[in-house]
Order: structure tokens, then sequence, then C-alpha cells
């Protein structure tokens, strides 16, 4: 009797403080998400070149095409993971589709062979963390380094030219649709579509559970194993889809590409409040993070801070975005 | 006061500590002379850890007095503590597992050379010269990793002798050695405290008390029942002395109505088990006791499929080979709730909800897709059926006390249908209160929903006042099963610690 009086003042409560109830519990986001707005209206008073169309769909592009491998990223580290390989998926995918492109291979085809081979990358890195039970630092690592080598072997070291690539897949880097560049598109289907299965699915639901105590998991009668291959192999695939629109952009196939994006997808992920120690966070703060990025870079180029000033920058970020966690943790 | 004639090395008077909820200490006195082994024996809760930490400076009394060697400690801290020459060696062993036994001994104390490097000619003779006076033979420079427990123990002994330790603590150090090893550790206990050296030796076994002790003290509930000349006392007497507990009205009657059997398992073993062999009934509340490090906890989780085994006979609901992993004793409705509630048991960062879901989520979806009405619908009818206390089902499961969060574990496995119920300390961590209403939800499951419920603790009272019957472990074995009229704490006693087989 107690018990439900007591339920029923706590739902009354709950209903007249509904708002503030409901920003307390997103008090992550919110934050975030106020720190997004803070710098866009900072951007937009220091620079009138900020709030112009073409200037904003470029932040948009960069937004879309970073955050796809951070939403990978996201993924990996709720399970407490790390993969510090998919900057090398992009350089072989990168490498591979050219090589197709200028044999003369259907785009539907060099497509869906651009997507597999980002999938197998990750599902032996996620083989190599499970079976094999190699840490995940390492096997990323090592995959990192193997891959890039094999970008740089199959390339010969060069870049593979594709100018006179197909029209439909030129239109993946380059097309728009509704206002807004293909490859924008493809981000919020990707954004939406992953955090569908982290908020609906079993799976993503396992993902969290995997990240928050993988022991409790296991004796709760989940496939910790599984899951975290999904993990890598989501990951290794949704660099596929970044190299794709790499390449079509670009008109070329680089052994280099995507260097040093695996810890630009990482910083994102981080400051977009996903626990490196797992279990914590979501696409949503990923996707923000990517626009707190994207739009940070850009006031630095408008007003013309030098790009190796700006990875200093970037750098104290993400100490600062790690210490912030750790200072909540603590608490 | 002339302190250091002082005949006394250690008096602690009416020591009180309270912890939130439970008084966990209540005006303990305890006295210790130079060159004295007391024997300090008691129930798991009792309040001896708690003594030892005060003791160690680990906590701080509420209330109470310290004094050593006749001088009064107003302050404490665990250094301060040490160098007043208390050490304290516990059941698992602090030492670093890659270094060598020298540096063990002497880490971050390491003797110097005038040019301030590490003196390794000086460390390994030192640390040799007391090994050897303890009477044993370790090279000062092998790994500690490659040594037996037994002599690992000696390395803790050795590195507490160089901090010049002059009270010695040994929590349940025979809990992991063997006959051989704990009479080599008598001798050292013998031949220190004949040097002046004085002990509280704490332990379960009472053969071991009186092999080696002066003095008894027995402790229950945070109270000294009594202490005495350990060789005035008897067996039965100390047994009594250590249980002495009526049964008070915190357990529920049961209605025993044992039905068909639903699990059964012979001859399990593992590198802790050896032919294990025990069933369970539906409605059945059954009992597994024994000392820590007995293979209780082994046994459930060799059961339940979290640990690697092998059995002459299973039959587990139709089942009928061991299951492989708990993901397997799970889809067959067999499920575990393991002995360390936040690092096992719980996602403590995640919401009531989310945990209760997590073990069959098929409850909460339609089609495939997790449906928040239906989640919420589940997460508050077992929030409803076991008393969780907790404003809503999105509340963090870390923020709950411990019994709410036990249930939180029960209601998850409940939600993975579980017919069978392996239930690892079912009340640790947990205050009276909770206490109670946890054993009235194992007995309603048990007599209404004809749950099997086998449950391994500590506090005999537990076992008593609620299973129908009881299994004693003792080495990985299981020496005894106790029908509900023949259990008794002495008899479970005996049969734990093997002092003498009682007619069952």
């Amino acid at each position: 009797m107690a018990n439900e009086l007591g339920a029923s003042a706590t739902r009354a409560h709950a209903t007249r403080n509904g708002i503030f109830e409901f920003v307390r519990k997103r008090a992550g986001i919110t934050g975030l998400f106020l720190v997004l707005l803070l710098l866009a209206l900072t951007a937009s008073l220091i620079s009138e070149a900020f709030l112009n169309p073409f200037n904003l769909v470029n932040v948009l592009r960069q937004v879309a095409l970073y955050g796809i491998v951070s939403i990978g990223l996201t993924f990996v580290i709720l399970t407490a993971g790390i993969d510090l390989s998919v900057g090398s998926i992009v350089a072989v995918v990168s490498v591979v589709t050219a090589t197709l492109l200028n044999a003369g291979l259907g785009v539907p085809v060099v497509i869906l062979a651009g997507l597999g081979l980002g999938l197998l990358f990750g599902l032996i890195n996620g083989i190599g963390i499970t079976l094999v039970r190699i840490p995940p630092f390492i096997m990323t690592l090592g995959t990192m380094v193997i891959l890039r080598g094999l970008a740089l072997t199959l390339a010969d070291g060069r870049p593979i030219d594709v100018a006179n690539s197909a029209a439909d897949f030129a239109w993946i880097g380059r097309g728009s649709a509704f206002g807004l560049p293909v490859a924008v598109w493809i981000f919020i289907v990707v954004a939406v579509f992953s955090l569908f299965i982290l908020r609906f699915t079993p799976f993503g639901r396992n993902v969290y559970a995997v990240g928050s105590n993988a022991e409790a998991a296991h004796l709760s009668g989940i496939n910790v194993e599984l899951t975290k291959i999904g993990v890598y192999s989501i990951s290794g695939f949704l660099a596929a889809l970044t190299a794709l629109i790499f390449v079509s952009r670009l008109t070329v196939g680089e052994p280099t590409a995507g260097t040093g994006l695996e810890l630009e997808a990482i910083a994102i992920a981080v400051i977009g409040g996903t626990s490196l120690f797992g279990g914590q966070g979501g696409v949503l703060g990923t996707v923000i993070g990517a626009a707190i990025l994207a739009i940070l870079a850009n006031i630095m180029n408008l007003i013309g801070i030098s790009p190796f000033t700006q990875q200093m920058v970037k750098g104290a970020i993400i100490i600062i975005a790690v210490s912030m966690e750790v200072f909540r943790r603590r608490r | 006061m002339m302190a250091t004639q002082s005949a006394s090395a250690l008096s602690m008077t009416n020591i009180t500590k309270r912890f939130p909820g439970v008084t966990a200490l209540d005006g303990v006195n305890i006295s210790l002379d130079r060159g004295e082994v007391l024997a300090l024996v008691g129930e798991n809760g009792a309040g001896k850890s708690t003594l030892m930490k005060i003791l160690s400076g680990a906590y701080k009394a509420d209330e109470g007095e310290i004094s050593l060697f006749g001088t009064r400690v107003d302050y404490t801290s665990p250094l301060l503590m040490m160098r007043m020459g208390v050490a304290i060696i516990y059941q698992e062993l602090l030492l670093a597992p890659h270094l060598t036994v020298a540096e063990n001994i002497y880490l971050g104390r390491m003797p110097r050379t005038p040019l301030g490097t590490i003196d390794w000619a000086k460390a390994r003779a030192d640390a040799g010269a007391i090994i050897e006076r303890l009477g044993f033979d370790i090279d000062p420079t092998t790994t500690v990793e490659t040594l037996s427990v037994a002599y690992r123990q000696i390395v803790e002994i050795a590195k507490a002798l160089s901090q010049n330790a002059k009270i010695l603590v040994l929590d349940e150090p025979s809990a992991v050695l063997g006959d051989a090893e704990l009479e080599k550790l008598f001798a050292i206990i013998r031949r220190l405290s004949s040097e002046g050296m004085s002990f509280i030796y704490i332990s379960h076994r009472l053969e071991e008390v009186f092999a080696i002790s002066n003095r008894t003290q027995v402790m229950r509930d945070g109270k000294v029942v009594g202490v005495k000349a350990t060789k005035e006392l008897d067996r039965n007497e100390l047994v009594r002395m250590m249980v002495g507990r009526e049964l008070s009205d915190v357990y529920p009657s049961r209605q025993s109505s044992a039905g068909e059997t639903l699990l059964e398992v012979a001859g399990l073993s593992n590198r802790v088990l050896k032919d294990a062999s025990i069933y369970v009934r539906e409605g059945e509340i059954v009992g597994v006791c024994g000392l820590a490090g007995a293979g209780r906890s082994e046994l459930l989780r060799a059961i339940a499929g979290a640990d690697e085994a092998r059995a002459s006979h299973f039959n587990g609901l139709g089942f009928r080979s061991l299951f492989s992993s708990p993901r397997k004793g799970l889809s067959r409705r067999v499920g575990l709730v393991p002995e360390d509630r936040r690092k096992q048991g719980l996602f403590v960062d995640q919401s009531v909800g989310f945990n209760i879901s997590i073990a069959k989520l098929s409850n909460a979806t339609t089609g495939g897709v997790l449906a928040g009405p239906k989640e919420k619908e589940l997460a508050q009818r077992y929030m409803s059926r076991l008393r969780i206390k907790t404003p809503n089902k999105d509340e963090i499961v870390g923020n709950l006390s411990g019994g709410n969060q036990q249930k939180c574990v029960l209601a998850k496995l409940l939600n993975a249908e579980c017919r069978v119920l392996l239930i690892d300390e079912p009340t640790r961590g947990v205050d009276i209160g909770a206490k109670r209403e946890i054993y009235q939800v194992l007995a309603d499951l048990a007599d209404r929903e004809c749950v099997g419920i086998v449950m391994v603790s500590s506090e005999l009272p537990e076992i008593i006042g609620l299973c129908d019957r009881t299994y004693v472990m003792r080495n990985g074995e299981v020496v005894q099963e106790l029908s509900r009229e023949a259990m008794t704490e002495e008899r479970i006693m005996m049969a734990a610690t093997g002092s003498e087989m009682v007619e069952a």
C-alpha cells in the first residue's frame, strides 16, 4: 500500500517536472548540443563566410565523411574495444575499387566488392579479438599496418587515377539530391539506421551489455564473441563506405587515403560522449561530435590558422573531452 | 610508563564501528600478549575482518581505544600501523607475481648504493638471511609466480619481518594450504612466537585453532562471545559459541512438496571439484555449505556452464550433457546468480529495465524490434513482483541498495524463465530487512512456482531456515547430505571442517 502511494507520488512528480526530467536524464547530449550551437554562433560572428551556403554544405560534407567512420567506431567503443585499422581499410578499399573501375567492371559490382572487402577486414579483426583473444588495440594495430602495406603494394605506391569512371559512380561523391550532397544523405541514412540498431534491436542492447560488463553479459547468456565480431564488421563496412565516397569525390584511388582517420574518428566518438570504458554513449553524440569538430576546423580555416596548428587544437580537445569523462566517472 | 617493557603487545578496548544500517562491531575488546598466539574465530559476518581492518588502519573505529606495547594510539593509518609493527597477511596474497622474492620483500624500500642506484647484492643477501631465519630455503632471485602458494606465504611473512613487524595477523592462511604446508607454517609461528612475536590467527578450521593457539576468542554478530585458554576449550563448546544463535522469525514458513527431479548431476569434476553429485527437484530449496575454498561456487558455476567440467551423468530438464556455456544453460532454463553481484551479475551503469530484460530480450520485442511499452510492462511486472524499490525502471542499477540490486539479478533470471536457479550467496551485503524479503521471494518461487533452487551460503542460519536439504562440501567433494530434520549448525560445521563424521 505504502509502496503504491509512493509510486503514484513519484509519477505525479515526474509529470510535473516532465521537461526538466527529460533534459536532466539527457544532460550529456543536451550539453553537447549547446556546445555545438554556441560554436556555430561564434563561427557566424567571427566570419561572415561561415553562413554562406557553399561553406555550410562544405562543413556538412566534412561531417558526413568523418561521421560515417566515427559511427562504426562508436559501435566498437561501446563494447569497450577499439579499431585502429579503419584508415587502412579505407586505403585498401580505395585502391581496389579504383582498380576494378579501371578494369571496366559495372558500378554495382564495384560497390559490392568494396563494401564486401571492408566487411571481410572487420570480420578478421573480430575473429582475432574473440577467438584468438588478441587485445583489440594490438589486433587492429596489426591490421592497420598490414592493410596500409597492402594498399601501397597493390597500387605500387602511386595514386590510381579513375578520371574516366562512369557517371553513376561519380554521383556518390559529387552528386547532390534535394539540395544536399549525396554523401550527406548517405551519412544521414547510416546515422538513422545505426541509431535504430543500437536503441531498438537485441543486438544493439547486447553491444551495451558487453561493454558495460562482459562477464555479466556472458553469464546472462549473451553471445559476447558474436556481438564483438558484429561491431568490428560494422566498423569495417562503414570504413569501406567512406572509401567509396573518397574515390568517387577525388576520382583517384589513393594508397595513402585515410591516414590518421582512425584517430579523428576515435576523437569524434569520445567528444560525442561515448565512453572508452564501454557501455555508455551512442550515435546521437557521435553525430554532434562530428559536427563540433567540423565546425571547429572550419572556423580555424576561415580565420587562417594553419593546418599544423589545427592539429594541436584538436589534440587538446581530445584530452579535455576525455578528462571531462574521467571526472564525471569519479563523482 | 615503561612502554617498551610492557608484556602487552596489543589491547583494543570497547571498539565500536557502525556502517550505514549495520553495527559491525559493538564494544569489542581484544588483547594480545608478547609471544602469544591468539585464535580469532567466528562465522562470516561476525566482525573479525572489520576488527582487523581497524587494527591495520584501513578503517577507523567510531569509538574505542587502541594501545600498542602499552602506548595509546590516537590516530591510525595503514602506514602508521605498519611502522608500529602491525602486519596483516591476507588470504589473497598481495605480492607482485613477476618480480623476484627479494624485490617483493623490499618493494618500495629497495636498499640503495651510495650512488643512489639499487643495491641488488644487499637486497639479495638480506632477503636470503630473513628467509633462512624462517627455516626455509628459497632463492631470493626466483620470481614469485614460480613459487607454490605456501612459499608465497613465506615470502609475505619474510616481508613483514623485514618491516620489523611485531604483531602478525594471519587471515585464514590455511584456506590455500595443504596439510604439509600448514605444518611448516605452524613451525614458523612457533619459532617466531618463542622469539617474542605475537600472532592473531583467523581460521574456520577448529583443529588448527587447537593445534596452534594459546588462547581463543570467539566473535558473533559484532560482539565477543567468549575468550578462553585454548586448552580449557572443547570442540563442541567452541562450535556452540560460534553458532549459538536462535532461529528468528526472518525465515518464511515453507511447504515442502518436492516434485519431479529437475536437474541431477553425478561425478562432476574439474580442477576444483572431485566427483560431486547433487540433484534438485521441483519446488525444492537445496543448500550447499562448506568453508571458503571448499568448491561451493565452483559447483554452481560448473552446473551453469560457466566453468569447464566433466560429469559421469547429467540431466538438466531433459538435456543430457553438461552445458557448454551459460547461454546453453539459460536456453534450458537453468540460471546462475553469481557470487559477486556487481562484477558478475549486474550491468551496474545501466538501468533497472535494461538489467531485467537483458537475458531474454525476445520477451520485450515485437517482430524482433524492442518495443518500449512491452519492455516497460515487463520491467514493472518484476519490479512489483519482487518489490524492487526504485523510482522507476530508468534508474541506474548502481544507485539501488544491495538488496534491490540482488532482486534485479533474480528478476533477470525470472525473465529468462528459469526453472532451476543456482544462487551463490543470495544475501551477501544485504541488510536484514531486504534479506527477509529475498527469503520470501525464494520461498514463493519454490512453493508457488515449483522452481528448483540450489543456494550456496556461508550463513548457516540461512541454510537451516530456508532449505529442504543441504549438501556439505569439503576440498571439492560433496561429503554429506543432510535432510531438513538432520540439519543443525553443529553437524554442518563438523562435516565442513571434517573434524568427525556425524551420522546423518
